[in-house]
């Protein structure tokens, strides 16, 4: 017997907590690339946007295999408050946060731009635009799978 | 079961250009360096560095090392081995990378022993005490005179030496060339300018080994 949540399956559905594990997979993947390879130090606000993002490589499969819409309600709170530090962070490279209430003045500095591609895309741009993709997403399943 | 089989490949396909991406990247670094280097060494190299080998050695070996660095240590006697086994092919350049808090007196140490010719003797003296001079890491700088003595130097004039500016100038040079070659603990090796693909005594070895075919 199938549990409930699972009659309500579609393989949109399906294929939205998919996109969502790719899109984290590929932040995880990324964020090491640029540590353990490039070697360039995380931050701070890296670590705490990383604690936020790798549960999600494991999680999300665990609702798709078999699909558990419930999922979402495990998720979306870690994607939506790596969302908040990464914006954050963004504030904080952009110069809209004063220094004064910087988080992170010994070590390396959270407002430093290590890698910038096509004169704006820099690491905590990425991270938030990864964050806010998969929130978006799982609010997207939500609402289709509750219907 | 056509969802579990596309999840599997998308995991295998990401990892796989994890590595991918990982190894061109490395390669590409490493080609970078040693192009870097043929044009001009003087980042890697500077005039008053001490060396050891022969100057027509094809193969250059850069170590950038702090005297209170234990690894280092265990490392020089490896590295003298390997420069025996391929006697008149391999050069090594010591630069100082005094990260340890107090390292620095002892690395002008070094560099005003370099100025009487004595260098190597020196290192390996200072070496072979690092335990008594830096225990647990803290390295107390007046100690090691009670280790010198045997080197042959002219402690008098070694004092002198070590305490003029050009000291100063050499050891901020060296923290300088470390910082812009991206080296972050010790010892660091490039070998023609390559730096190591990660650390670790067997990539340093291969690497020269590779120079040393390609030199031939």
């Amino acid at each position: 017997m199938p549990i409930n949540s699972t009659q309500t399956a579609q393989p949109s559905n399906w294929a939205l907590l998919f996109a969502c594990w790719l899109i984290a997979s590929v932040s995880t993947l990324g964020s090491l690339f640029f540590s353990e390879v490039m070697g360039y130090a995380p931050c701070i606000l890296c670590w705490y946007q990383r604690i936020f993002m790798y549960p999600l490589v494991i999680l999300l499969p665990i609702g798709m295999f078999p699909f558990d819409r419930n999922v979402v309600r495990y998720t979306a709170p870690l994607s939506a408050i790596g969302t908040l530090i990464a914006v954050f962070q963004l504030l904080l490279v952009a110069g809209y946060i004063p220094e004064s209430i910087k988080p992170c003045t010994q070590g390396i500095p959270c407002s430093e731009v290590n890698i910038q591609w096509f004169g704006f895309v820099t690491i905590p741009l990425l991270s938030a635009l990864s964050f806010l993709f998969i929130t978006v997403l799982l609010i997207l399943t939500h609402v289709r799978s509750s219907k | 079961m056509k969802q579990k089989h596309l999840f599997i490949f998308s995991a295998i396909f990401l990892l796989v250009a994890f590595a991918a991406g990982e190894f061109y990247y490395l390669s590409h670094r490493s080609n970078a360096a040693a192009e870097a280097y043929r044009r001009d060494r003087t980042t890697f190299v500077r005039d008053y560095s001490p060396s050891h080998g022969s100057s027509t050695a094809k193969v250059e070996i850069v170590e950038f090392f702090d005297p209170a660095c234990d690894t280092c240590k265990e490392f020089y006697p490896m590295v003298k081995k390997l420069m025996a086994d391929h006697p008149g092919k391999i050069r090594l350049y010591a630069r100082y990378a005094p990260f340890h808090n107090g390292s620095e007196p002892v690395v002008k140490m070094l560099a005003a022993a370099h100025k009487q010719g004595k260098f190597w003797e020196t290192l390996e003296a200072v070496f072979a005490a690092q335990s008594s001079w830096a225990p647990q890491h803290r390295p107390q700088a007046s100690l090691v005179w009670n280790y010198i003595g045997n080197v042959g130097l002219d402690l008098k004039r070694l004092e002198q030496d070590m305490n003029t500016p050009e000291m100063d100038k050499i050891v901020q040079q060296d923290l300088g060339d470390a910082h812009k070659l991206g080296v972050k603990a010790t010892p660091e090796f490039f070998v023609n300018g390559r730096p190591l693909p990660t650390w670790g005594w067997e990539q340093l070895k291969s690497l020269v080994e590779d120079e040393l075919a390609a030199a031939n």
